[in-house]
């Protein structure tokens, strides 16, 4: 048998154009996400091979084959229109990992429009602000999500449907409608809409520095890059059983949890669970998981459950284990290849990539602890924070960099192509993160290059928090920012003053953490709040965030007389 | 139901169920391995536990299995209070 094609073989002379020769797709032609990942997969005679295999936390399962997600986003693409939704439109999936959220997915793409998926654990106030600035039309959800979109609604001009995937129609109210997918007439045949490579596909938030969350806008295109990425980096192979962690929420849950998967034919398995390291095990041996796509914070939390748990079980199906979200510390790698006998290969991407663009190739030494070197057709390098010039020297740090131009980049934020523009120096995009760059090539993650705080893979704006807090009754000022955890990479730090009558005390801290947690998410919850007397502030009086993050990582400040004169 | 065991799922029902949800808590509902409390919020129940019983519960004991169920929860207090009342 052959061996597989090299990183160096893959790298030479490569073109994104494989990528379309594989997926049938022709510049100029329509191209349509949803139909790829499931009209296209049954015309290759893959129709009754299982897509998703779903269980939820009781051990519920539901079998859908590539003929049923076919048959069921038709029929939610067909709902959708006759509620009069119409191409280019946002629908928002509000979901839990139900079934209905995957296939859902697929179905707003079908009819033209633009799936706009939520993190189900958002909290009214960041569910407000992303429905707002899209502008959605419509919104699918479940009845027990329901209350914080009842919040809102009335502030929401542009949102004419919200449709429940588990409701019972007598519990509605105006604007309310309900939908069940296996119950509804099943539609064989829709006419997918002619969507082309620069029609919008998904709008992902995600979040900066300054301001309010952005809108990521992908287009239908970016297929190409996660076909590709999920075949060769995360080693898809035909027969494979596939597990992604990620909540399609957030761009790993469709990216490669949805798209890479579902275009290269894979069965994948979802468990809609919380964490629970024999849970995961068990998982892991019934279906006998070969590919697991997974997240350093998952990861360390099995470190911390102990390796006893994972031999209790059969574990020889994985073949192959792949992470994202941060970097994945050399103790997890040599953990991995202790108990699973196979290490994690870190990835590197971001939302507005779309797709992995630097990794731990199959086949590639891993250097534990390293993110790996750029994907083939990604050109990737560290520029000096100066010069925006590439640094061109072993090991000195610099602002990760890439040549912009491959398929899944994002086209833009949503409303605020500045802010796009802004990504941009000398040519270059600019992830937002540091690292070096050894003599053999290979990425070393260092840090943020600013304020956005990565806890457990996903960031958070200190701004969207710090506007938060200002909502609590108690706080007059309030800094948040990143502070190092052994298990998140970071947690949401919050420093804050308190208005006249405010004394502080514990249960203050702990009301002001359920406070954000319920308005924003549980994420953005700040898991410590010290109470202090007086933030730092430029001589404008702009609250200098630096200073507390470098007491906070005990780092030096270093010279803070630009920053002050603000 | 005894005094930590009624404070524990007390205070689950009113920050973690959902206002529109009708999910009851028992003592072995799941609670993180049902995705109702993600590991970030058990962040706030273990303050509560350690401000409202004057514990310490190290970051080795506080896992997502030892706060699965209210009754593993009222054991881990048990524990740490023993452990306070020791001295050790």
């Amino acid at each position: 048998m052959r061996a597989p094609p090299s990183y160096q073989e893959l790298a030479a002379n490569f073109d994104w154009n494989v990528a379309e020769r594989e997926l049938g797709y022709r510049p100029g032609d329509p191209i349509n996400v949803g139909w790829m990942c499931s009209d296209r997969i049954c015309q290759l005679g893959l129709a009754n091979r299982l897509a998703l295999l779903w269980e939820d936390y009781q051990g519920k399962e539901k079998r859908f084959t590539y003929d049923d997600i076919r048959i069921l986003s038709n029929t939610i693409a067909q709902f959708l229109c006759e509620q009069g939704i119409r191409p280019g439109e946002r629908v928002c999936l509000f979901l839990d990992r139900v079934p209905e959220l995957y296939i859902g997915f697929l179905g707003i793409l079908k009819m033209g429009a633009v799936a706009q998926p939520l993190f189900s654990a958002f909290g009214d106030e960041s569910l407000l602000v992303r429905l707002a600035d899209a502008g959605t039309s419509a919104i699918l959800t479940q009845k027990k999500h329901l209350y914080k979109v009842r919040k809102i609604r009335d502030q929401l001009p542009n949102l004419q449907q919200i449709i429940v995937v588990d409701a019972d129609a007598t519990l509605l109210r105006e604007r309310e409608i309900a939908f069940a997918m296996e119950q509804a007439p099943r539609v064989e045949h829709f006419s997918v809409y002619p969507t082309t490579a620069e029609s919008p596909s998904v709008l992902h938030y995600t979040s900066g520095t300054t301001g309010q969350p952005k809108g990521a806008q992908h287009v239908h295109y970016s297929i190409i890059a996660q076909y590709l990425t999920a075949k060769w980096v995360l080693n898809l192979q035909p027969e494979d059983i596939y597990w992604c962690n990620a909540d399609p929420g957030w761009v790993t849950g469709t990216s490669y949890g949805i798209v890479g998967p579902w275009s290269n034919g894979i069965t994948q398995v979802v468990l809609d669970s919380g964490f629970n390291a024999s849970r995961w095990y068990e998982f892991i041996e019934k279906y006998r998981v070969t590919v697991w796509y997974s997240a350093p914070t998952a990861i360390r939390l099995l470190m911390k459950e102990g390796a006893e748990i994972a031999r209790k079980h059969d574990l020889s199906s994985l073949r192959h284990l792949a992470s994202v979200g941060e970097p994945l510390n050399p103790e997890a790698v040599l953990w991995s290849e202790e108990v699973f006998g196979k290490p994690f290969h870190d990835t590197f991407w971001q939302t507005e990539t779309g797709c992995i663009v630097i990794s731990n190739f199959p086949g590639m030494p891993i250097k534990p602890g390293s993110m790996g070197k750029p994907f083939p057709g990604i050109t990737a390098t560290v520029l000096d924070p100066k010069t925006y010039e590439p640094v061109n020297r072993a090991g000195v740090a610099g602002l990760i960099a890439l040549r912009p131009g491959w398929p899944s980049q994002i086209r833009g934020y949503w409303n605020n192509q500045a802010g796009f523009q802004a990504k941009f120096k000398n040519g270059w995009y600019l992830c937002g993160d540091r690292a070096s760059i050894d003599p053999d090539g290979y990425f070393w993650f260092m840090g943020r290059d600013d304020d956005v705080i990565n806890t457990g893979g996903h960031l958070v704006g200190p701004f969207e928090v710090e506007s938060a807090l200002l909502g609590c009754p108690a706080v007059a000022e309030s800094a948040a920012v990143a502070k190092p955890d052994p298990i998140n990479m970071e947690v949401v730090k919050a420093y804050v003053t308190l208005k006249g009558g405010f004394q502080p005390s514990g249960d203050l801290e702990l009301e002001i953490m359920n406070n954000i947690r319920k308005r924003l998410s549980p994420l953005a919850m700040p898991q410590e709040i010290e109470f202090v007397d007086s933030l730092p502030k430029t001589r404008s009086g702009k609250i200098v965030r630096r200073i507390l993050r470098c007491k906070e990582f005990n780092e030096p400040v270093g010279d803070l007389s630009t920053v002050m004169e603000d | 139901m005894d005094e930590i065991s009624k404070a524990v799922r007390d205070y689950v029902m009113r920050e973690y169920v959902s206002e529109g949800d009708d999910q009851e808590i028992t003592e072995t509902t799941p609670l993180i391995s049902s995705g109702l409390v993600d590991s970030f919020s058990m962040v706030s129940l273990l303050r509560f536990l350690e401000k409202k019983y004057a514990i310490h519960i190290p970051d080795a004991a506080a896992t997502p299995e030892a706060f699965d169920t209210v009754e593993r929860i009222v054991a881990l207090v048990r524990r740490f209070q023993k452990v306070e009342v020791g001295g050790v």
